[in-house]
């Protein structure tokens, strides 16, 4: 059988059996016979490092990298957008989010349980992957909770430059409920039984941090929300050149050091794992970095520095479902694969249809995390270093990826259509021509991002 | 009086600002701006995404001289500015009416 990753919180904290008794009965027994396990310093130690590098990924990481690629009188209202939405999340995620997602067993979609934290405390932990090794739950739920805060975040990149600020608050609110929620429940959660384990998790997909929950996710939600909104005033028409190529490097830096918390991290301890996933998070980048210029020259452009950042984010999508089930040299096959794909969608394909995805979400995290995902399980494969068994089963591994994607693009289509719907009935989504034109900084915000 | 209006490339504002003061031109008025004349713009493209500039950047110099020294003025301006290509600029010469310097309220040349 495939080793399955699994980022399901198995309970095991003794606070929690009263709670969850039912739920605790069949992963807690052998540990509980054990006495009930401590928490090791070091895996603690890295799992707050690991929080806190996500975080930084989203404020000022991602906002840096969305706020360069558009107009100078956009700049701060992306930068508002990302940090409005961010700190949602995280007010939503410990009210209600973590009970949705791992709160306890329910049925495949959806946790129920531990709302509000209910019954949490600090000598609460979740169990890793190693039997036996557990973690404080506390740390895992501001893990997890960051992932959250990134994935809604992502989806602004298909919106900037036209969506209401208001709009997108209650897009963000409703669609974490809907969306994110439960597909983050049905990807990684472990129940105490079949009917209560999350359903893509229970099919054994392969995620190891997030192609499916938080790019699939992201990518296909932005793209509905661009077909929604339409696209901005003067596309195809104005120079909507990006304001500032140096900010979205920072950006890119920024993320790409914080998604060794993200990919490492999600090894849950700090042991050989998350140091395969630290070193593949470094080449697969690498490779998408290089392999995106490559695709400029080979499409007869010159090759730039939006397409080495562009080709970074697209390599580190890739190799997030498979940074702990890749051998180094299958994820820098995956990132060089992943990059040169997005690269040919966004430069060849996106500009004659009349979509404006305007910052390519869904052209780097949704392509990418379709074949991230689907990639993952071709780079389990021995032969390419990857850790799968002797007798692993690639053709039926393959099946359950692309189920897997099917069911995340399916949700994710219909949850971000009816929650874009529902901020359309509360706010209206557009800003007004007028506020279009003179810019969201000062229509929304009052403020500009520069002045000089 | 003259005022001379001159639009250069704007790697060349530091060897004409040199030039210029050498041959006792005093002080000078620098603005970047945009422009186009027989050079055409450029293409720049980001993800694939195409935008023509025809407005290239330039450098605006003005400075405000006696007649003597009016003509070796443009003239040092067009040595040192140019590179033989296209899109070098171009320099304007005025009449101008009055000069006054606002500290102390002298006029005329005196004032330049």
């Amino acid at each position: 059988m495939i080793r399955t990753l699994l980022k399901g919180a198995a309970a095991t904290g003794t606070a929690l059996f009263a709670a969850t008794t039912a739920f605790a009965q069949e992963t807690a027994a052998p540990v509980a016979e054990a006495a009930a396990p401590v928490a090791d310093k070091g895996d603690t130690a890295w799992m707050i490092v690991a929080t806190v590098l996500v975080m930084m990924m989203i404020v000022p990481g991602l906002a840096l990298f969305y706020g360069g690629l558009v107009r100078t009188k956009n700049m701060l209202s992306v930068l508002t957008q990302i940090i409005a939405v961010a700190s949602l999340a995280m007010i939503l995620w410990v009210m209600i989010g973590y009970g949705l997602s791992f709160g306890g067993d329910a049925n495949q979609f959806i946790s129920t349980g531990k709302f509000f934290l209910a019954g949490v405390t600090a000598d609460s932990t979740v169990a890793t992957f190693t039997d036996g090794v557990v973690i404080p739950e506390f740390v895992f739920i501001a893990f997890q909770m960051t992932f959250a805060a990134i994935t809604v975040s992502l989806v602004v990149g298909g919106l900037v430059e036209r969506l209401k600020f208001s709009a997108l608050m209650v897009f963000a609110a409703v669609w974490l409920t809907i969306v994110y929620f439960p597909i983050a429940h049905m990807v990684w959660y472990l129940g105490g039984s079949d009917e209560a384990t999350g359903l893509i998790f229970g099919w054994g997909a392969l995620d190891f941090a997030g192609g499916t929950v938080v790019h699939i996710n992201a990518g296909v939600s932005a793209l509905v929300g661009a077909l929604l909104l339409g696209p901005r005033i003067g596309y195809k028409k104005e120079i909507m050149a990006p304001h500032s190529l140096t900010m979205t490097l920072i950006g890119t830096g920024l993320l790409w050091v914080g998604w060794f918390g993200f990919n490492a991290g999600s090894a849950l301890e700090a042991n050989g794992v998350a140091t395969l996933a630290l070193l593949n998070t470094f080449v697969a980048t690498a490779a998408g970095v290089l392999f995106w210029m490559l695709a400029e020259r080979a499409l007869g452009h010159k090759s730039s520095l939006l397409g080495a950042c562009s080709g970074a984010i697209a390599g580190l999508v890739a190799v997030t479902p498979a940074a702990g089930n890749s051998g180094p040299f299958g994820a820098i096959l995956l990132g060089a694969v992943a990059s040169a794909i997005c690269a040919w969608f966004v430069v060849s394909i996106k500009p004659k249809l009349k979509l404006d995805d305007s910052l390519d979400a869904f052209g780097i995290h949704g392509i990418g995390g379709i074949v991230g995902s689907i990639g993952t399980a071709f780079t389990m494969l021995p032969v390419l270093g990857g850790p799968g068994a002797a007798d692993y089963d690639l053709g039926g591994q393959l099946v359950i990826q692309v189920m897997a994607v099917g069911v995340a693009i399916a949700w994710a289509a219909a949850g971000a259509a009816l929650a874009f719907f529902i901020a359309k009935l509360v706010t209206g989504l557009r800003v007004t021509e007028e506020v279009e034109r003179e810019g969201l900084d000062l229509g929304e915000h009052g403020e500009r991002a520069y002045n000089y | 009086m003259k005022y001379i209006i001159a639009v250069i490339k704007p790697f060349k504002l530091d060897e004409v600002r040199e030039a210029l003061g050498a041959i006792g031109v005093a002080g000078m008025t620098v603005s970047e701006v945009k422009g186009f004349g027989r050079q055409k713009g450029q293409t720049e493209i980001y993800r694939g995404a195409e935008y023509s500039t025809n407005m290239l950047p330039k450098v605006k110099i003005e400075i405000a001289v006696d007649d003597a020294l009016a003509a070796r003025a443009v003239e040092t301006i067009q040595h040192t500015a140019s590179t033989e290509a296209i899109g070098d600029g171009k320099i304007f010469v005025l009449d101008l009416a009055s000069a006054t310097r606002i500290r102390t309220g002298e006029t005329g040349e005196t004032a330049l």
